[in-house]
């Protein structure tokens, strides 16, 4: 008989594993001093903490804290607002990456430009621009670029082929943010506004695939600086409960360290080539704005400014609306991103806010924290 | 799902900007353009994440990694092989 293609993963979300480490991670537990919050930055966590329930295995001093490590979900208003009028320029294709279709802006989302006749088109790679732009000669096609330090690289290689084969007609609208200083910005702001040390993030779970380009010499700083544990972890369910059992353990050992569980593709360095790709056609913004979070100081990336002519902020300045929009005023994703809340405590979660119909940031994408208590709550 | 099962570079094009990899018996073709030029030689093991070659894997973690999944895929028919392997290839969740 065939075997089923879950076989595949049966070694990485084998429940007696899991169950091995719940174990562990309870005994060593009850030796932790205080109770402690643990974030997991990536929306990737986020689903997998939700879908295989285990926030029901911790013991009730680990507590997780949903981070904003969603591309999707941390794009401000003003900014879907922006693909959404490049998308209805004359004689423009905008392309992007997955999620990106449903996220609603003012007007609506993307979706809804294509169904009043905007030509809207989602790739698998960002290079397929190319191709697009080849075949489309007398149209500009607009890369509207997403995603952490995962993605940045492969949007440098698309500026650089430009470049390289002289393609006029591709411009980029760039929106790749970085992980650590938004990091930074959440132990900061936290610390700031909260006293109770119920509330504080305590330690890090670290994304991995950002890790395989940045290294994980980019989280150094928050043991060092910060005191706070990272671990950068795998993103199936015995990954992730390894990765906590090890940030436990650390609390126990009155260790503060940063660690790798995910050591089969994930180094200190990094993709060096890589990070100089990003370097040599981005340079840092002053701030981005973040849905739910507000600023983060040096938290986004644009082109350098000798690249100008091929960024489609600067191209289409005069159309573009640069009004900050809020949020609506009963979303809490701010607080739940900051862990002072959890999704249920939204008043409109799972009513006016739904996968569907999302109002929030935290709804949008179904890595996003209120999307995955929506579709997994009921194993809380 | 990420499992990232490490896929080994059977060919380099002449001007290094593509490779094929084979992924426990899945062949298929993927940028090297992320990578610098003499980074990644035949026989090396890489990740890959929608089309491109990430970054090269320690090849003592990758045997690690791939006897994990040996057994179970060489039981598999080669359809589902194939749909097990690319379907670990587009994981959505490696945006971050
Ligand atoms: S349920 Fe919706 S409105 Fe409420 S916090 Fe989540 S995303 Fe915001």
């Amino acid at each position: 008989m065939a075997l089923e293609l879950k076989n595949l993963y049966d070694n990485f979300r084998d429940g007696e594993t899991i169950k091995a480490y719940a174990k562990i991670i309870a005994e060593d537990a009850k030796k932790l001093k205080n109770p402690i919050n643990i974030m997991e930055v990536c929306g990737g966590h986020t689903h997998t903490i939700m879908k295989f329930g285990l926030p029901q295995l911790m013991p009730e001093n680990v507590n997780f804290i949903h981070g904003p490590g969603c591309p999707a979900c941390i794009m401000p208003k003003e900014r879907i607002d922006h693909a959404y009028v490049l998308a209805m320029q004359p004689d423009v294709i905008l392309v992007t990456l997955g999620d990106m279709i449903k996220v609603p802006g003012s007007n609506g989302s993307l979706q809804d430009a294509r169904a009043k006749g905007a030509d809207v088109r989602f790739v698998y790679s960002p290079m397929e621009c190319i191709k697009i732009a080849e075949e489309n000669p007398d149209k500009t096609v607009i890369f509207f670029a997403i995603g952490f330090e995962t993605t940045t690289p492969m949007t440098a290689v698309l500026v650089e082929q430009v470049i390289k084969k002289k393609v006029p007609n591709i411009l980029f609208h760039i929106n790749h943010v970085t992980v650590p200083e938004v990091m930074v910005e959440l132990i900061d702001s936290r610390d700031v506004h909260v006293d109770s040390y119920n509330n504080r993030i305590d330690a890090f779970l670290g994304p991995s695939h950002v890790s395989v380009i940045s290294g994980s010499k980019i989280y150094d700083k928050f043991p060092k600086d910060y005191g706070r544990p990272v671990v950068v972890s795998g993103f199936e369910p015995v990954d992730a409960m390894q990765g906590i059992s090890m940030i436990v353990k650390q609390f126990v050992e009155e260790r503060c360290e940063l660690e790798i569980q995910y050591k089969r593709v994930v180094n200190h360095e990094g993709n060096l080539n890589a990070q100089k790709l990003i370097n040599t056609y981005f340079e840092k913004m002053d701030l981005f704005r973040w849905r739910g979070l507000g600023n983060v100081p040096d938290s986004g990336l644009k082109l350098k400014e000798e690249f100008a002519s091929m960024d489609a902020e600067v191209v289409y300045k005069d159309v573009l609306p640069i009004a900050e929009i809020e949020d609506h005023k009963l979303c809490i994703c701010g607080d739940i991103l900051r862990g002072m809340a959890k999704p249920p405590e939204c008043t409109i979660f799972g009513t006016a806010c739904k996968p569907t119909t999302p109002i929030g940031s935290c709804m949008v994408s179904s890595e996003g924290a209120c999307a995955a208590y929506y579709k997994y709550g009921n194993l809380i | 799902m990420c499992l990232s099962i490490p896929s080994k570079v059977v060919r380099i094009s002449d001007d290094k900007t593509m490779c094929t990899v084979d992924t426990m018996g899945v062949q298929r073709d993927a940028n090297l353009m992320m990578m610098g030029d003499d980074d990644i030689q035949l026989g090396d093991y890489v990740l890959l994440h929608i089309g491109f070659v990430m970054n090269k894997i320690d090849e003592k973690e990758a045997i690690v990694s791939i006897d994990t999944y040996k057994e179970i895929l060489e039981i598999m028919d080669e359809d589902e092989r194939k749909r097990a392997i690319l379907e670990d290839d587009e994981c959505p969740n490696r945006g971050a």
